[in-house]
This record gives C-alpha cells, sequence and structure tokens, in this order.
C-alpha cells in the first residue's frame, strides 16, 4: 500500500532496513539464546546517528516525530524486537527530559542520547503498581538542596545498562496521584543500585532489571518539571512513544509473514511447496491483510501525534491494542504453517510468537487501552 | 591527508548478461551498486581521515547514474565526489580507464595517498590500480590488507601474498590496492544520507579534462573482447585398484604418458 511517506522517511526505512537485514538478522538467534545485551548493534544504530532522530536539532537530532520513530522501530522488529525495545526504551526514558526538561537539562542529557553514547531507561512500575500505576509506593523527600529517593522500581527495560533514568516517585504521599513528580536519575548515584536480570519469554536480549533506590540522593535540579505533575509528565510521555511499540508489532509480523511466505514456498508435502495448498493460502492472506490493517492504523495515529493533536490517548491506545493483537494473531499462524519446524528453535517464528505476548502486555496492557478507548470514547459523546 | 578513492558501480549480480553484438555488459534492468572491493577501499580512506585528518575525494567514471554511487560514498562519510561522464568515456577498458582517472587526478592537483579495490566485481582484472600508478608516476602497493601508520611521508602497510603477507613501506604519495580482509565497511548514517542527498556532485566530460579522445573510451582500448563465454568443464576422473604398491605404479605410469613426470 502507498503511504505517500516524504523523501526522507523513505531514506530512514531504507537504511534501517539495511541494518536489519545485515546486523539483526544474522544474530538474533544468538543474542535471544544466549540473554546478550545487544551492545554491537546498538553502537551501529548510534553511528548511524539513530538516536537523535525525535531529539531537536539543537540539541544534535534531527528534530523529527512520531511517525519517523515508528518507521525506525517497524524496521529494526522485523529483525528482533528484543533490540527494538531497547531502542525503544531509550525514547521513553528521553521524552519526559525532552517534553518538560528545563533548558539546562535538556543540553545536560540529550546531545549524548543523541549521538547514542547514553542509553536511558524510563522508571514507574513496581511489584504492587502494574496497570494501577497510580500504586506506586517510591518516594522523594526534599531535604535542602536535594530529593532523597527510597524504594524499588520493577521489570525496567534497559536497567543496568541505560546511564539516564527517568523515575516517577511520590513527592506528597497525602496527595496520591497528583503527589508524583517525575526525576533524572544517573546511573553510579550512591544509593542507586540494580537488581538481579529478569529471565524472559521472549525480548531476552533485551535487559530488564529492578531499579533500586537506597537514600539515594540526587540535586534538586534532576526534578523534571515541577512536584505533582509526575503522572501527567508519564502519561504524555506514554501517549506520544506508544506508537512505536505499535509500530514493534507491525514489523514483528511482517517478519514474520516474510519468514513463512519463504519457507512455504519451498516446504513439499503430498509432493507440491505448501503455498499452493489453499489452506495455507488462506491464512496467508488473512496475515497480509491484518498486518496492511494494523500498519495503516498506526501510521494514522502517528501522524495524529506529530500534527500535534491534543486528545491523543485514544488513536494511540488503539493502534497499541490492535496492532499487538494482530502480531500474536500472525506469528501464531506463522508457527502453525511451519508446522513441527516452527516450534523449533532453528527457525525463527517460534522466538517471534514468544516475542509478540509481551508487546500485548507492556506500555499498558490490552485491557487497560480498552479502558482508554472507551473511556474518551464516552466523554466525546457527552461532549456532543 | 587529501586521499582519493577511486570506484565503479557494477550490476548487483553475479549473473552478468552480456550483450551478444558488443561483447559488453548489458546493464539496463540491473541494480547497480558499487563494487564490492570498493567499499573496502572507501572505508579505508575514511579510517584514515578519521586518523590523520583531512580529506577525502572519491572518483568514479561511468554514465550520469553512476551519480548514485557516488551520493552512496558520500553517505557513508566521503567529502566530495567527482564522477568522469562522457559519451568518449563509454566501452573503455583498464588502459583507458587508468588515461581517463589520470588526467581527473592531475585536474585535482595535490594528493598524498589514492585507493582503490583490488579488482572489480564484473571486470576482475586488477590492472587499473596500477596502471593509474605508472601513469602518475608513483610508487604503488598492491592487496593492502593492512595500513600500519602514516608518517614523515611514508606509509607502512602489510600486503597479502600468498602464504602470509609482507610490510612494505613506501613513500607519498602513492597508490594502494586493498583487500577485502582490511576492513569492515560502515553503514551509511542519516546525517550522511541527508548529506548526500543535497550533495553537489562534481562532473567532468572529456573535454573538461581536457583529454585525446582516441585515448579514451572503445577508441583508446586496445582490448577488444572477441567473445565470452564460459568454459566448458572437461574433467575426467578414474580410480585406480589394487594394493598401494601397485596403485602407485600405475599412477606414475599415467603421469610418465601425461608427460608431467
Amino acid at each position: 500500500m502507498e503511504y505517500f511517506l516524504t523523501d526522507e522517511q523513505k531514506m530512514i526505512k531504507d537504511l534501517v532496513g539495511k541494518i536489519t537485514e545485515e546486523k539483526i538478522i544474522p544474530t538474533r538467534a544468538e543474542l535471544d539464546e544466549e540473554e546478550k545485551f545487544p551492545w554491537e548493534i546498538m553502537k551501529v544504530l548510534a553511528d548511524s546517528d539513530l538516536f537523535g532522530l525525535y531529539i531537536p536539532e539543537e540539541y544534535g537530532g534531527f528534530g523529527m516525530g512520531c511517525l519517523e520513530n515508528c518507521l525506525v522501530m517497524e524496521e529494526l522488529s522485523r529483525g528482533c524486537c528484543g533490540v527494538s525495545v531497547t531502542f525503544a526504551a531509550t525514547a521513553l526514558g528521553t521524552y519526559p527530559i525532552l517534553l518538560h526538561g528545563t533548558e539546562e537539562q535538556k543540553k545536560k542529557y540529550l546531545p549524548d542520547i543523541a549521538r547514542g553514547k547514553r542509553l536511558a531507561a524510563f522508571g514507574l512500575t513496581e511489584a504492587n503498581a502494574g496497570s494501577d500505576a497510580a500504586g506506586i509506593q517510591t518516594t522523594a523527600v526534599k531535604d535542602g538542596d536535594h530529593y532523597v529517593l527510597n524504594g524499588t522500581k520493577q521489570w525496567i527495560t534497559n536497567g543496568g545498562e541505560a546511564e539516564v533514568y527517568t523515575i516517577i516517585a511520590l513527592t506528597d504521599k497525602s496527595k496520591g496521584s497528583r503527589g508524583a513528580s517525575a526525576f533524572i536519575v544517573e546511573k553510579d548515584t550512591p544509593g542507586f543500585s540494580f537488581g538481579k536480570k529478569e529471565k524472559k519469554m521472549g525480548i531476552r536480549c533485551s535487559a530488564t532489571r529492578e531499579l533500586v533506590f537506597e537514600d539515594c540522593r540526587i540535586p534538586k535540579e534532576n526534578l523534571i518539571g515541577k512536584e505533582g505533575i509526575g503522572f501527567i509528565v508519564a502519561m504524555r510521555t506514554l501517549d506520544i512513544t506508544r506508537p512505536g511499540i505499535s509500530a514493534q508489532a507491525v514489523g514483528l509480523a511482517q517478519g514474520a509473514l516474510e519468514a513463512t511466505l519463504e519457507y512455504s514456498r519451498q516446504r513439499k508435502q503430498f509432493g507440491q511447496t505448501i503455498s499452493s495448498f489453499q489452506a495455507i493460502q488462506h491464512m496467508l492472506a488473512d496475515m497480509v491483510t491484518q498486518i496492511e490493517a494494523a500498519r495503516a492504523l498506526v501510521y494514522a495515529a502517528a501522524k495524529t501525534i506529530d500534527s500535534g493533536a491534543k486528545n491523543i490517548s485514544k488513536v494511540s491506545a488503539m493502534s497499541k491494542l490492535f496492532a499487538s493483537d494482530m502480531a500474536m494473531k500472525v506469528t501464531t499462524d506463522a508457527v502453525q504453517i511451519f508446522g513441527g519446524y516452527g516450534y523449533m528453535r532453528e527457525y525463527p517464528v517460534e522466538k517471534m510468537m514468544r516475542d509478540a505476548k509481551i508487546i500485548q502486555i507492556y506500555e499498558g496492557t490490552n485491557q487497560i487501552q480498552r479502558n482508554v478507548i472507551a473511556l474518551q470514547l464516552i466523554k466525546e459523546s457527552m461532549a456532543r | 591527508m587529501e586521499i582519493i578513492v577511486c570506484i565503479k558501480q557494477v550490476p548487483g549480480t553475479t549473473e552478468v548478461k552480456i550483450d551478444p553484438a558488443t561483447n559488453t555488459l548489458i546493464r539496463e534492468g540491473v541494480e547497480s551498486i558499487i563494487n564490492p572491493f570498493d567499499t573496502y577501499a572507501l572505508e579505508e580512506g575514511l579510517r584514515m581521515k578519521e586518523r590523520w585528518g583531512g580529506k577525502v575525494t572519491t572518483i568514479t567514471m561511468g554514465p550520469p547514474q553512476a551519480e548514485k554511487a557516488l551520493r552512496e560514498a558520500i553517505a557513508m562519510g566521503i567529502d566530495e565526489g567527482v564522477l568522469l561522464s562522457d559519451r568518449a568515456f563509454a566501452g573503455a577498458d583498464t588502459l583507458a580507464t587508468s588515461y581517463a582517472l589520470f588526467r581527473a587526478i592531475e585536474k585535482i592537483g595535490s594528493y598524498d595517498l589514492i585507493i582503490c579495490g583490488k579488482q572489480t566485481m564484473d571486470g576482475d582484472t586488477g590492472q587499473v590500480g596500477p596502471e593509474l600508478a605508472e601513469r602518475l608516476g608513483t610508487p604503488f602497493v598492491t592487496y593492502v590488507k593492512k595500513v600500519e601508520e602514516v608518517n614523515d611521508g611514508h606509509i607502512k602497510v602489510e600486503r597479502m601474498i600468498e602464504d602470509g603477507y609482507e610490510v612494505v613501506e613506501m613513500p607519498l604519495p602513492g597508490l594502494i590496492t586493498v583487500v577485502k580482509e582490511i576492513n569492515e565497511p560502515r553503514l551509511p548514517s542519516l546525517r550522511g544520507m541527508m548529506k548526500a542527498k543535497s550533495a553537489e556532485i562534481t562532473i567532468w566530460t572529456a573535454s573538461d579534462l581536457g583529454v585525446d579522445t582516441s585515448k579514451v573510451g572503445l577508441a583508446g582500448s586496445p582490448t577488444q573482447v572477441v567473445r565470452i563465454f564460459a568454459p566448458e568443464r572437461s574433467r575426467k576422473s578414474e580410480i585406480l585398484q589394487g594394493d598401494v604398491s601397485s596403485q602407485v605404479d600405475q599412477l606414475v605410469k599415467k603421469l610418465r604418458e601425461a608427460k608431467i613426470v
């Protein structure tokens, strides 16, 4: 389908496609098997300037938007979602600074992130605060020129590998979600340590760790925005970056389709290639149709966000809900078409199916996405 | 350091079709790429610039669409691209090619080092680099697998030979041709691609170079390709029977009959 991408957007897609073919696809099985953090690929992405994509030019980036980020995520995910989530988590950790940071904070952190010299991460989730994000218990108490952080963040992507962390913590427990604030915490700050690296079902090359704060003192200049807007910062960040995760699902499904097409045209049963059987053809037709529908929705959501629209929660949520459910179905069907071979780790589709599951869960479960969509839908109808 | 890298755009396939009428390559309908060996030359030029500073210029000779190869080189980080393009250059063999490149380099003026790939993927001769050095009257080292150092107007390189490598020191200016063992070419960067998109490519025609048109293109090419064909493989094999000493006797007899020993 024709999405009328600009020359620059096509260029980005080509560049990342090349990186995926040459650097990611040949190494993804090993990275997955050994749960090895993809530093070498991060270096390639850095050298290709991709970390600066959405960072304004005055801080060393390209000042591009959500759609360009989606194109990068889609192409990377065609190769490996563990790699793409590592890239995406840096965006998640960076957007709070971009959206609400002071000039000093931007100057201090964005150029290094744009050059890929430092990865970033975002810490919101806790053991008792997942879908109920307002249930966080990590606190930040002001003490003179510092804030003192205490608490534990859970399942933080890039934890331990990133150097810049955006942390949501309570500055006023009595105010509930209005008492949360966002902070920048640098790796190696005394009192800031990491828990064990989690063993995961999929996206296994990405690093997921606990962030532990024990009387961790950070300068008061590291507060993002002002006290009490922590959840606004978090929600705005997630609304903008979520289509990147939707694009991850599209790319993953595209990768599964490509592998399945190639396999079904070679695999022979009953004396002919399995792609000549209508049962397989119909599955392939459903796969490609669903992928294209999801891609159209994701690009439309990204363009809506890039247009500066105000209420983006619904489109952002719709794109993630639809694309991730689609990717789960497409990758499951891919394994089915591969049959017994698909269940073996020698072929790429079982990994894709494992990777697909997380996209229905993270960046807000698909159940929470439905809540968001329904809530805004009803609000809109009431306003009419 | 002023570095010049010579590259060639070649068909991006190993199944090259030959025009039976002219015995030249059919380029239509085949995606063109930078000759893979030349990408190592580009990468080495960039690495040397990163180590010792300076500027890297790349030259190619070809039809107008060869400009794409220069833009790809600029996307990798090359500073400037020069395209030698003229109908008069068409059909050139290595001698005519090296002459055009020689005149272009003379026109550029100064340089410290010229880098070429060891050979092209389509022509496979490996002659252009050495011929160019000969015309320029500069020293050259072929099959370079490592640039060790550059100082005091000299370059020290490791040159691949059949059973190892030799270390060669050469005064500059000079020319080297490189093998794929020398490096791993980088992918383009986004900044490079954007620069490449709008970069101005210098185009020089035969008259810009002031060349004698009887020395370029088909007219300047003593090589006449009469026919191109894949030779038939005629390999016969025979398994010798019997115990070891009788097998040895049979083998010696056969080698004598074949006048090999």
